[in-house]
């Protein structure tokens, strides 16, 4: 049992370069559980980069170097004895453009099961059946499950990715630019899909569409060339901004 | 005619001129190879050993060749693969993409590449004599093994170049280890690629004379011992190619037939397995 006083993902003094430019500064945050955060800023302020420092994913890119904390569950991730594949079995991560895996649907969200040990066929089937549901999936691919995902539409391949996601049962879930790829009717649909996960998930989204952010997130942060301008949640960030750079963001002056 | 229009047909034309260039000169040797050796051809050849006086225009056939070019084509293609598949996911998927010590492999094996094959065999000789090893199946094994190794892993390194960051990533985003996205997300996307690897080595050693002249030496028996000499089709070409008398030179471009037949088959079979592998693969 979590104590209430401690979110799931906090970050102290979190500086990220990439070779000798820096690309986020002394960022330090916590995002509250079971609400939607929104990053938002003008593009390559690192929000993307953020995102990925919370399962440790930002250490594939080159010449990457991380100093100060993530906290996950009060751990800080960047502690050598951590299992990083239990830090990302924690996090479902959904990118701007859905990537599915070489392999039939069901394969596809039994994957991340399968690696982690489940391997009663039954069960996966119930599985595979009530994430692909959860994402809305479900009654468009129960006929054809075991054809090739790729077949699938760019709005239905994101929903699979999300149920995929879902499927490895985590507690948070990051999303970049999850629906930029989509048309209007399915963004709308991964966005109702949001509202509802939001009771039981802590969701993280990385947004450059302001409206998207409005729609969606309890809780906004501000990010502008790498700093942290300001959070909070995210009537008084949109109502009442306290600082200047916010506001004119908000308002359309700087991108 | 504007430049661009110019530019464009001599483009084509030089297009045309290697598609014809590539196509003739393959049908040409197949048909010099077809037209000479075609009337030696005949079910005897294919089912007999050598007998007495074979390579005098007398009694028999290659099978000891056929059946020594098969075992060690394929006991030389699996060496290469127990040892190229690991080093190609390592570079692949253990190693950054600017890495200081993918570089210095890849740098190798290129170098290992351009070796002329006859190295390869009086390398393999030095050892053997150094081991007081007599030219054996398992000699020429290993020294065909290693001339195609190089051939075999940057194949399958340049495959595995073509896999998107963003597949691995979402791999590893679902907490799989580098060995799980490996064998279960990346081999699934470009096993039509490695296959395709594997069958120009195998392509490539069983039709090399060079190391195995030393390394396997010949012989009129069938492979029956790891430890024994082998006979294969590239030597009994070249013996019987060697020989003053056309009746056997004929039988040489009919044994040269056989082995053309053997790869084209083995490269069609194996398209027609990885083929039905290749479903899911996102493209
Ligand atoms: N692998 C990398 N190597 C070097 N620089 C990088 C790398 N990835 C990102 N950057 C740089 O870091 C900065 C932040 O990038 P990031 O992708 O986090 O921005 P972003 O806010 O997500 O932008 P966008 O809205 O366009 O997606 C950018 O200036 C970018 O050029
Ligand atoms: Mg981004």
């Amino acid at each position: 049992m979590n104590t209430p006083a401690r979110p799931h993902i906090m970050t102290e003094h979190l500086t990220v370069h990439y070779g000798r430019q820096r690309v986020l500064q002394d960022i330090s945050l916590a995002i509250p559980d079971r609400q939607i955060t929104a990053i938002i800023g003008p593009s390559g302020c690192g929000k993307t980069t953020l995102l990925k420092s919370f399962n440790r994913l930002i250490e594939l890119q080159e010449n990457v170097r991380v100093s100060g904390k993530v906290l996950v569950d009060g751990e800080n991730i960047f502690d050598p004895q951590i299992d990083v594949t239990r830090l990302r079995k924690k996090m479902g991560l959904l990118l701007q453009r859905p990537q599915v895996l070489p392999m039939s649907i069901f394969d596809n969200v039994a994957y991340g099961r399968r690696i982690h040990g489940c391997k009663n066929r039954r069960l996966l089937g119930e599985i595979v059946e009530k994430y692909l549901t959860m994402a809305g999936l479900w009654d468009e691919v129960r006929d054809r499950l075991h054809g090739p995902a790729s077949q699938l539409s760019i709005g239905q391949q994101q929903r699979l990715c999300l149920a995929r996601a879902l499927a490895v049962e985590p507690e948070i879930i990051l999303c970049d630019e999850p629906t930029s790829a989509l048309d209007p009717a399915s963004t709308q649909h991964i966005e109702q899909i949001f509202m509802e996960l939001k009771k039981d998930y802590t969701i993280v989204i990385v947004t450059h569409i302001l409206r998207q952010a409005r729609r969606l997130a309890d809780h906004v942060l501000f990010l502008y060339l790498g700093e942290l301008v300001e959070h909070g949640p995210a009537h008084r960030i949109f109502d009442t901004p306290q600082q200047a750079r916010t506001r004119d963001y908000i308002l359309g002056i700087i991108s | 005619m504007d430049l661009r229009k110019i530019e464009e047909s001599v483009f084509k034309f030089l297009m045309l001129t290697s598609v014809v260039c590539v196509v003739g000169s393959l049908l040409f040797i197949l048909g010099t190879v077809f037209i000479k050796g075609w009337h030696a051809l005949s079910l005897d050849m294919l089912v007999k050993t050598p007998q007495g006086g074979y390579y005098l225009g007398k009694e028999g056939g290659i099978l000891n060749a056929i059946t020594g070019s098969i075992v060690l084509g394929i006991g030389a293609t699996l060496f290469a693969l127990v040892l190229s598949l690991p080093l190609a996911v390592y570079l692949n998927l253990y190693l950054r993409k600017n890495s200081r010590r993918a570089f210095i492999m890849r740098f190798f094996l290129d170098v290992l590449w351009g070796i002329p094959s006859i190295v390869y065999g009086a390398f393999g000789f030095t050892v053997m004599i150094f081991f007081k090893l007599q030219a054996s199946l398992l000699a020429a094994i290993i020294t065909v093994g290693l001339l195609i190794l190089p051939i075999m892993a940057r194949s399958m390194d340049e495959v595995l170049k073509t896999i998107p960051f963003e597949l691995t990533e979402a791999s590893f985003a679902m907490g799989a280890t580098r060995l799980e996205t490996a064998m279960q997300v990346v081999l699934k996307q470009v096993l039509g690629g490695l296959v395709t690897a594997v069958l120009i080595s195998f392509g490539r050693g069983i039709g090399d004379a060079a190391s195995v002249l030393f390394t396997a030496s010949f012989t009129d028996s069938l492979p029956y011992s790891l430890f024994k000499p082998v006979a294969t089709l590239p030597l009994a070409i070249f013996f019987q190619l060697g020989t003053p008398f056309p009746e056997v030179q004929e039988r040489g471009y009919a044994a040269a037939l056989v082995l053309a037949i053997l790869i084209l088959a083995v490269s069609i079979a194996g398209r027609l397995i990885s083929g039905k592998f290749t479903r899911h693969v996102l493209r």
